[in-house]
């Protein structure tokens, strides 16, 4: 079998081998069980202390959410501050200079949001200060509040009736000490001894064998591309983020980043049914999310490895599959496998450009972004496939005429009413962002922003509406990924896409929440012949169908407009 | 809420010290003791630092493997891909350009013996290999600039493929920047 496919198998399984353990280690942590890294109990206790938390302390839902939103919101002006004044401040051997409002608003709300969307580019845009004390700091965080938030969605589930619902500064911490950070540190070496760099060794000088003068932007990228992956966030330290050859020097590396990137959101969803204690309902959640997988993942397959139709009209060998855009050390089966992961999930990361794959393969792309909860990120994908579930269960109680109930709780007006709002966010913000960017670039084309907006597309035509539209699906989808050759360090993208991040980010974490709260303080009914079960084959079908009916119905225009478009008119 | 307030400027300072401080600066200690200790591995020839080890680099001259089209003509200190749409008119105008000028260089080879990665620039503009075929295109041209016996080159360029990983996961490669420093220690 080609070497290629075995590749991409293999690292699938080597996932589930890590993840599905994983999953029920985290339920555990997080149920406060004995586990075998309770040694780390005195580290989490000296943290406790000197910031004054007591996590004897319960909260409700309400209480949660206002933790977690007062903590974010003071990382938002942390960072913006560090982002304006870095060429004030020290560690910048490369003398970067500080950014621009509207460039320092944009990405302390990516990174803050998990999104980690990048309008700079790494070697010339951040300094080292930059890059760990605010940007790695904020994918270590930002990654412990999805997967606190989602545990608070546990713990509403798993008693009867309750409000209490743990405490926000426990999840958070520990979601950091007994996972991301032990992870990141082992990955952290992993990469450093496979040749990424580590140190805090400033540019450097060489003269090539040809004769040429070159530079090399170097320093510690190990530590941040453990966590980028890990975390889920997907901001690379250099500008070409893992296609960098010091970002993923081999196959092996890249085989390390794309595990690291799928693990902690499956053992989310193995986490979940454990620490409820329904295993199959994990399971069929786990199911649906792996069908919608491999869905996306064989087409992408298939139109990378067949090459550009247009290159093989000039009679070259297309036996290396499309090869623009991507490394020779990955091929284009490793590289489709990646995009459709970092995708689903919403990492955000790329082994290759997405400007330049298939056109086909850039709906695959568009399209997992769009549903983002096939796995999703760490802790906000099951909170997005939570809302679909919601959905789902509504929708079935209508088809056979009983009142909605989840988990033993009845499903009403308002949980529904909050599920809708949600739902219908994602459609707004994406297709509103998009609509609004059209309209500037054809009719306002000479306005006097950094970029000019007729100038802000790389690629004519259906393709350039595409780079528009990736652009704000991947906003609010918390993505962070993009056909980069949109030229959006300017007023118009920074700011939108600023605002579609921050609301794609804390509404689809605050609604779910507030559901699960509002639920779980409801009084239990026992399972009775009449109820719906949620961890039937049956009702798996039912919600697969929901999410793509109701994606189906909200983007299949603006997809036909940009990607199929453009392969339509290749074909001829 | 104000209590949250001090709780989380204390928390954020206390996981200040430990995730930007203790983690980062115990790894790159550690990386101290890897191959390039932990500034990447550089390459040497005669002594001199000639490149490093994972970083691709510019070859145009005819006696020397040509690694692939970059976008940024192999700045290291600037990575990044074309972002070329796989229909951009201007785009397959470029390809066209880059098939001339390898056929004009290595006469003898036949269009459709031109791999796709020789005609299209990589996603960092940094990519230190080429495929197989890539190279086997190009050796009749360098073992006639260096006036030296096609079987010795090919030689060397068997010795400087990557097998696939384990030799079961992924792609087969060639490093340009290796093959051409075994040629010039011919």
């Amino acid at each position: 079998m080609n070497t290629e496919l075995t590749g991409i198998i293999a690292t699938f399984l080597l996932t589930l081998v890590i993840a599905i353990p994983l999953g029920k280690y985290l339920a555990k942590v997080f149920a406060g069980e004995k586990v075998w890294t309770d040694f780390l109990k005195p580290l989490e206790t000296g943290i406790y202390k000197l910031s004054g938390i007591n996590i004897k302390e319960q909260m409700n839902w309400k209480q949660q959410l206002k933790a977690l939103l007062t903590i974010n919101i003071l990382w938002l002006f942390y960072g913006f501050f560090v982002l304006i004044f870095q060429d004030k401040l020290p560690f910048n051997p490369d003398g970067n200079s500080g950014m621009t409002p509207d460039l320092a608003f944009n990405t302390i709300i990516s990174f803050v949001a998990n999104c980690n969307l990048q309008h700079y580019s790494g070697e010339s845009g951040v300094s080292y200060l930059t890059q760990q004390y605010v940007l790695m700091f904020l994918q270590f965080v930002s990654a412990a509040t999805g997967i606190a938030a989602a545990v608070v969605l546990f713990k509403a589930f798993r008693d009867k009736t309750t409000t209490e619902l743990g405490n926000f500064w426990e999840f958070f911490v520990k979601s950091i000490t007994r996972l991301l950070l032990p992870l990141s540190f082992v990955m952290a070496l992993i990469l450093t001894f496979s040749g990424t760099p580590a140190s805090y060794d400033g540019k450097d000088k060489f003269i090539s064998l040809q004769g040429d003068t070159v530079n090399v932007s170097r320093g510690p990228a190990a530590q941040m591309i453990a966590i980028k992956h890990l975390g889920t966030n997907g901001g690379g330290y250099f500008g070409a983020n893992s296609a960098h050859p010091f970002e993923n020097p081999s196959y092996f590396t890249n085989m390390v980043e794309l595990i690291a990137q799928v693990i902690i959101p499956i053992a989310m969803v193995i986490a979940f049914g454990y620490f409820i204690r329904r295993k199959k309902l994990a399971w069929t959640i786990f199911g649906v999310m792996t069908i919608g997988l491999f869905m996306l993942l064989i087409p992408m397959l298939s139109s990378e490895l067949g090459g550009n139709p247009a290159l093989a009209k000039m009679g070259i060998s297309q036996t290396t599959g499309a090869m623009e855009g991507k490394e020779v050390r990955f091929g284009p089966a490793a590289s489709a496998y990646w995009s459709t992961v970092t995708t689903i999930i919403s990492t955000g990361s790329v082994n290759g450009m997405h400007d330049s794959t298939m056109p086909m393969s850039g709906t695959w792309q568009l399209l997992g972004m769009m549903i983002n909860s096939f796995y999703g990120g760490c802790g906000v994908g099951l909170l997005n496939y939570f809302i679909y579930l919601i959905v789902a269960v509504f929708i079935s109680g209508l088809m056979v005429g009983r009142t909605p109930e989840f988990l033993g709780h009845k499903v009403e007006a308002r949980e529904i009413k909050i599920a809708a709002i949600i739902t219908l966010l994602s459609p707004f913000l994406i297709l509103a962002g998009t609509a609004i960017a059209s309209y500037i670039f054809t009719s306002h084309g000479n306005a006097a922003w950094a970029v000019q907006p007729k100038s802000w597309l790389n690629n004519p035509g259906f393709h350039g509406f595409s780079e528009m539209l990736y652009e704000m699906t991947s906003s609010n989808a918390n993505n962070g990924s993009g056909f980069e050759g949109l030229g959006d360090n300017n007023m118009f993208w920074n700011v939108s896409t600023g605002i579609v991040i921050f609301l794609g980010r804390f509404l689809p974490i605050i609604g779910p929440v507030a559901i699960a709260g509002l639920l779980g303080a409801k009084k239990f009914i026992p399972e009775s012949a009449g109820t719906l079960k949620t961890d039937t084959k049956t009702f798996a079908l039912m919600t697969f169908a929901v999410i793509i009916v109701l994606n189906a119905l909200s983007y299949f225009p603006a997809l036909a407009l940009g990607p199929l478009a453009e392969y339509f008119t290749m074909l001829k | 809420m104000k209590k949250y307030i001090i709780q989380s400027i204390r928390l954020t300072l206390v996981l200040l010290v430990l995730l930007c401080v203790i983690y980062p600066v115990t790894v790159a200690f550690i990386s101290k003791m890897s191959k390039g200790n932990g500034g990447g591995e550089k390459v040497t020839k005669n002594g001199k630092t000639v490149g490093y080890a994972l970083l691709g680099q510019s070859f145009t001259k005819p006696q020397y493997f040509w690694g692939r089209p970059s976008a940024v003509a192999y700045n290291a200190a600037g990575s990044a891909g074309s972002n070329k749409g796989p229909s951009n008119p201007d785009y397959l105008k470029e390809v066209q350009s880059r098939i001339d000028t390898l056929l004009k260089y290595n006469p003898g080879i036949k269009k459709s013996d031109i791999p796709a990665d020789m005609v299209t620039a990589s996603g960092s503009g940094l990519d230190p290999n080429i495929s197989e075929q890539g190279a086997a295109i190009q050796i009749d041209r360098v073992a006639a600039a260096r006036k030296i016996d096609v079987k010795k080159v090919k030689e060397l360029v068997a010795m400087n493929t990557l097998k696939p990983f384990m030799g079961l996961f992924g792609p087969s490669s060639v490093n340009v920047l290796k093959l051409n420093l075994a040629l010039d220690a011919l």
